[in-house]
């Protein structure tokens, strides 16, 4: 990792390069096991100093606010902010650079084996810890929205659309969320 | 194979640029159109993939590179991890460009807020459909169950959660 030295009592950190960008962020896809955010953050706040607290929560607010992977948003915005489009290349190539070969590498061992029945077990167990997971995660993000009636009807109406009708996506959303957001708007008044 | 390419690529670009709330809101249509419109693999298939790119380290929409090589080898690969990344990219490109201007606008925070519900009920869809597929046999809605309240109620790391969960597959109990 490269580090500049700043002249004495000046402590403005040297923008990365696009190699810098391009090696934090691969670091990064290789550490974040099951949720990059708390590792990113890390990395780009206390040990590379690229942003400070509050401007990584800015911009984190906004990749949030898009669509896409946040981590993947944020590489991208990162790179870009400092490198233009070389820089955001370099930074979401770097982050999923090494995941990709990761996980092609699960795939073919998974082909390969899983006509053995203890194979086959293990990587049925996998699945279900993974459903697990997502599980707990759907409860997560479900409970702050116990004392909001609206906002529960729409999500009810969003979980019988998709899960149980197998609605199409795009339909879905736009009327869904066209709703939710002229509740949020009529309510606040 | 053109075709495939072509489909892959239509799929995961819309996908790229629905995926309000991150990347699990998206798992019910990756699903539906993979395994129900294409028919490239089983619903179980579908969900081994996902738990696969649990287990690996990175951004948790890694499943999309594991599709387009599944569907279409490497240039599968290329195409869905192009569709995937890309569009979403470039609008958070653009955006950035203005972002300080309307940042502190109103309807910023109301969009923001509205979305919260569609995450909630499709994240809880995706939860659904990969427990549906998943869970074939009693054991292994068993492991879901633990796991989901370990994952809960504790800070439990969850590599540890998915390797109990494999191992408790291993064992083969209550398993054909």
């Amino acid at each position: 990792m490269e580090t500049t030295v700043a002249p004495a009592g000046i402590d403005i950190p040297e923008p990365p390069t696009v190699g810098a960008l391009f090696a934090g962020f691969l670091h990064l896809g290789l550490i974040g096991f099951g949720g990059v955010l708390p590792m990113a953050r890390r990395m780009i706040v206390e040990k590379q100093r690229w942003l400070t607290p509050a401007e990584f929560t800015d911009l984190l607010g906004l990749c949030q606010f898009l669509p896409g992977g946040n981590i993947i948003n944020l590489s991208v915005a990162i790179g870009l902010h400092f490198r233009g489009l070389a820089g955001a290349v370099a930074s979401l190539v770097g982050l999923i650079a090494a995941p990709s070969a990761i996980v092609i590498m699960l795939g073919v061992i998974y082909d390969r084996f899983k006509d053995d029945p203890r194979v086959e077990h293990l990587f049925a167990g996998l699945a279900a810890a993974a459903a697990g997971l997502l599980v707990a995660m759907a409860i997560k993000i479900a409970l702050p929205l116990r004392r909001k009636p609206v906002g529960i009807v729409i999500a009810a109406l969003c979980f019988i659309a998709i899960a149980v009708l197998r609605l199409p996506l795009l339909p879905t959303m736009v009327v869904l969320a066209s709703l939710s957001m002229l509740a949020t708007w009529k309510f606040q008044k | 194979m053109t075709a495939t390419l072509l489909a892959l690529a239509a799929i995961f670009a819309e996908l790229s640029l629905l995926a309000f709330g991150g990347g699990n809101t998206i798992l019910p249509e990756m699903q539906r159109q993979v395994v129900e419109i294409q028919h490239w693999m089983s619903a179980r298939d579908f969900s081994a993939m996902y738990a696969l790119a649990q287990a690996a380290p990175g951004p948790n929409m890694m499943v999309v590179t594991l599709i387009g090589w599944r569907v279409a080898g490497w240039s599968g690969v290329l195409v869905t991890t192009l569709a995937k990344f890309g569009p979403s990219s470039i609008l958070t490109g653009v955006v950035l460009h203005f972002w300080k201007r309307f940042k502190d606008r109103p309807w910023r925070r109301i969009a923001q807020q509205g979305l919260v519900p569609m995450t909630v009920g499709l994240v809880a869809a995706s939860a659904a459909l990969i427990a549906h597929a998943s869970d074939h046999e009693w054991t292994l809605a068993v492991i879901t169950a633990l796991v989901a309240l370990a994952s809960f109620a504790t800070k439990i790391h969850p590599l540890w959660l998915l390797a109990a969960g494999a191992l408790g597959g291993l064992s083969g109990i209550g398993l054909p």
